[in-house]
C-alpha cells in the first residue's frame, strides 16, 4: 500500500499552500478527520492552479500532492478524464491491474492502486479528488452565471 | 514475556481466559496472530455468550410476553431472566428499573426525550439549562445538543484540563439552579480518565438537578452499583461487555420511570389503546416499543454471568496493571504523547496517543500490517480533539484477556511505525 511514490509525495508535496483561486472548497473525512482546505483557479477551461492546505495521513496528503501534479496546465476535459480513471480505480476494490494506458493517463497516482484494496482507505486517497471535482463546479458555475 | 513484566502483580489467568474468546486465535496477514486492542470499541466475545445466542435460537425462540405456549413462555422467561441478571449485576434496587434499548446511544436519547417531554418538574424547556461536560463521547452530546435546540434549553459543559481531567474549578457556574439535567460519562473512551462522580452529584443534588452516567466505559471494567453512585439514570451497552451488539442497557430511578412519559410508541408498552387514547404499561415496558431484542438480551445475560464468575474487582485489578504497564511503555517510544492521564491513577484501560506528525490512519495501517488492531480517528469525541489539538489519535485499549505481552507486541509496532515513516 505504501508505495515509494506516495511516500515521496507525502514528504515532499507538490504545490502545497492556499494561492489566489476562483472557488474555494473544504472537505473533511468526519471518521478520520483528514481535513483539506482546496483552490482552484481557471483561464478559460485550462487549469492554471489547484492549491491546498490540509492535515490528515500520508494517503490523503499524497494524493492532494499528485493531483496538483497532475491536473495543473490541464484542460478541463482532460483533468475530468484523469479524475473519473482515477475514480474507477479507487473503487475497484483491488480488482482492477492498471494497464500501460491507464498508466498513461494516471502517471504517478496509478501507485494508488493498492490502496482500493482497503475501503477505510479509499475516501482518504479521494478526499482532494472530491474537493477538486466540487470546486471546479463552483469556479465554473460561477463563470457561467457571470457571462449570463 | 520480557522481564519488564516482573512485579506486575494482579493479573488474571489471560492464557485459560483467551481460550474463551475464539477471535483471540485468529490469524491475518499470512500467519500473524492477532492482537486485538480495540476492545474500548467492542470487545471480544466469549463461547459462553456465542453458546447462549445458539442455544436461544435453536430451542427457545418465539416472540416475547406473547405467546401461552411452551417455547414463547421460555423465551420470555429467558428475557425477563436477563433483566434480572443485569439488575443484580448494577446492584439495581428493583428489575424494573432496567430498561433494555438498543445501545448506549438509544439509552441516552431516551432519558433526553424523556425530559424534553415531561411534565413539571422534570421538564426541560427554553428557562432551563443542560450540563455535560467536553469529553463525552458524541452519544452525550449531540441528544442534548437536540434537545437543547428543540425546547431553548441552555446547553453549558466542563471544560478539560490540560493532564485530560475534568475542569471543576466552575462547577457553580456550569451547574446552576436553573439546571434540569446533568449527563456526563463515568469513564472517557478517548482520554481513559475516571471522573469524580461524588462532587458532581453532590452539586447537582444541591440545586435539584437529574443526573444521567454514561457507564458504557465503566459497566464493562469495574464494580458498577448504581445505588453507590447515586445517580438517577445510568445508560450502557452490551457489546463493550463481551455481549452481542444491538442490546443497551438504561437504569433508572423507580419513581422517575413512573412519572416521566414514554417515547417510543408501539406494541409492549400499552396497557389499554383505543382509537382516542391509550394508557401505558408499567416500567420497564414502557419503555420498550415494539419486539425487543431477546436473543441479544439473553446474550448480555450470559455475558453478565461469564463477567461475574471471573469477579468485576478481578478484572479491574487486572487491567489497572495493565494500565500501570502500558502507560509506562508506552512513554518509553520517542515522540509519542500520551492524550489524558499519564498514570494509571483514576484511569481505564483505553489510552489514547499521538506518534510524533505520523497520522493516526497511517499509524493504524501499519500496526494492522503487524497483526495489531488498534482504533484510529477521533473515536466520536471529536471535541476532545479539538481542545487537545489534534486532527485524531491512535487508541489501544485493555480488557480482560489483554496481556503484558501484548503491550509489548505494541511498542514495537510502533517503533517499526516510526523507522517506517522516519
Amino acid at each position: 500500500m505504501y508505495q515509494d511514490v506516495i511516500l515521496d509525495h507525502y514528504k515532499h508535496p507538490h504545490g502545497r499552500g492556499l494561492r489566489d483561486g476562483d472557488a474555494e472548497v473544504h472537505h473533511v473525512n468526519p471518521t478520520c478527520g483528514d481535513e483539506i482546505t482546496l483552490r482552484v483557479k481557471y483561464d478559460g477551461s485550462r487549469i492554471e492552479d489547484v492549491s491546498y492546505e490540509g492535515q490528515g495521513c500520508s494517503i490523503s496528503q499524497a494524493s492532494a500532492s499528485v493531483l496538483n501534479e497532475l491536473l495543473v496546465g490541464k484542460e478541463l476535459a482532460e483533468a475530468q478524464k484523469i479524475q473519473g480513471t482515477f475514480l474507477e480505480l479507487m473503487q475497484s476494490k483491488g480488482q482492477i491491474e492498471p494497464d500501460d494506458a491507464m498508466e498513461e493517463i494516471l502517471e504517478d497516482a496509478v501507485a494508488f492502486a493498492g490502496v482500493s484494496k482497503y475501503p477505510a482507505r479509499v475516501k482518504c486517497a479521494l478526499l482532494s479528488w472530491m474537493a477538486w471535482k466540487d470546486a471546479t463546479a463552483q469556479a465554473l458555475g460561477d463563470a457561467e452565471r457571470k457571462s449570463a | 514475556m520480557t522481564s519488564a513484566h516482573l512485579g506486575l502483580s494482579g493479573l488474571l489467568d489471560t492464557e485459560a481466559i483467551r481460550k474463551d474468546f475464539p477471535l483471540l486465535d485468529r490469524v491475518v496477514h499470512d500467519g500473524k496472530k492477532i492482537v486485538y486492542l480495540d476492545s474500548a470499541a467492542t470487545s471480544q466475545k466469549p463461547r459462553q455468550v456465542l453458546d447462549a445466542l445458539n442455544t436461544y435460537y435453536e430451542r427457545h425462540n418465539a416472540n416475547v410476553h406473547r405467546g401461552v405456549y411452551t417455547v414463547a413462555e421460555e423465551a420470555t422467561a429467558l428475557y425477563e431472566g436477563a433483566r434480572d441478571k443485569v439488575a443484580a449485576f448494577i446492584n439495581a434496587p428493583s428489575r424494573d428499573e432496567v430498561i433494555f434499548t438498543k445501545n448506549a446511544s438509544e439509552s441516552l436519547n431516551l432519558v433526553a426525550n424523556m425530559l424534553g417531554w415531561a411534565d413539571e418538574p422534570y421538564r426541560v424547556d427554553h428557562e432551563t439549562e443542560i450540563a455535560i461536560t467536553e469529553m463525552e463521547h458524541h452519544s452525550n452530546i449531540v441528544p442534548w445538543q437536540l434537545l437543547s435546540q428543540r425546547t431553548g434549553a441552555k446547553l453549558k459543559w466542563f471544560g478539560l484540563t490540560d493532564d485530560g481531567r475534568l475542569d471543576l474549578s466552575n462547577i457553580e457556574e456550569v451547574i446552576t439552579e436553573k439546571t434540569k439535567i446533568v449527563s456526563f460519562t463515568l469513564v472517557s473512551n478517548l482520554l481513559g480518565t475516571i471522573n469524580p462522580v461524588e462532587t458532581i452529584i453532590r452539586r447537582a443534588q444541591e440545586v435539584g438537578a437529574l443526573v444521567c452516567i454514561d457507564a458504557s466505559q465503566a459497566a464493562p471494567h469495574m464494580v458498577l452499583d448504581v445505588q453507590a453512585l447515586q445517580a438517577d439514570f445510568v445508560a450502557f451497552t452490551g457489546h463493550k461487555m463481551c455481549g452481542p451488539t444491538g442490546i443497551g442497557v438504561l437504569w433508572g430511578r423507580q419513581e422517575l420511570l413512573e412519572d416521566l412519559p414514554p417515547f417510543l410508541g408501539g406494541g409492549e408498552m400499552i396497557e389499554t389503546v383505543s382509537m382516542h387514547s391509550s394508557t401505558y404499561a408499567p416500567a420497564p415496558h414502557k419503555f420498550e416499543a415494539g419486539t425487543p431484542p431477546i436473543a441479544q438480551a439473553v446474550g448480555l445475560g450470559a455475558a453478565v454471568d461469564y463477567l461475574s464468575a471471573i469477579g468485576m474487582e478481578n478484572i479491574a485489578r487486572h487491567e489497572h496493571a495493565i494500565t500501570e504497564y502500558a502507560v509506562r511503555r508506552l512513554q518509553e517510544v520517542p515522540d509519542l504523547r500520551i492524550i489524558g492521564p499519564t498514570t494509571a491513577e483514576d484511569r481505564g484501560a483505553a489510552i489514547s496517543f499521538t506518534l510524533g506528525d505520523i497520522h493516526p490512519h497511517d499509524v493504524g495501517q501499519v500496526l494492522d500490517e503487524q497483526g495489531i488492531a488498534v482504533r484510529v480517528g477521533h473515536h466520536c469525541a471529536r471535541p476532545v480533539c479539538l481542545r487537545y489539538g489534534i486532527p485524531a489519535t491512535t487508541r489501544a485499549s485493555f480488557y480482560l484477556y489483554s496481556t503484558p505481552a501484548e503491550v509489548d507486541a505494541l511498542v514495537e509496532g510502533l517503533e517499526h511505525v516510526r523507522n517506517f515513516f522516519g
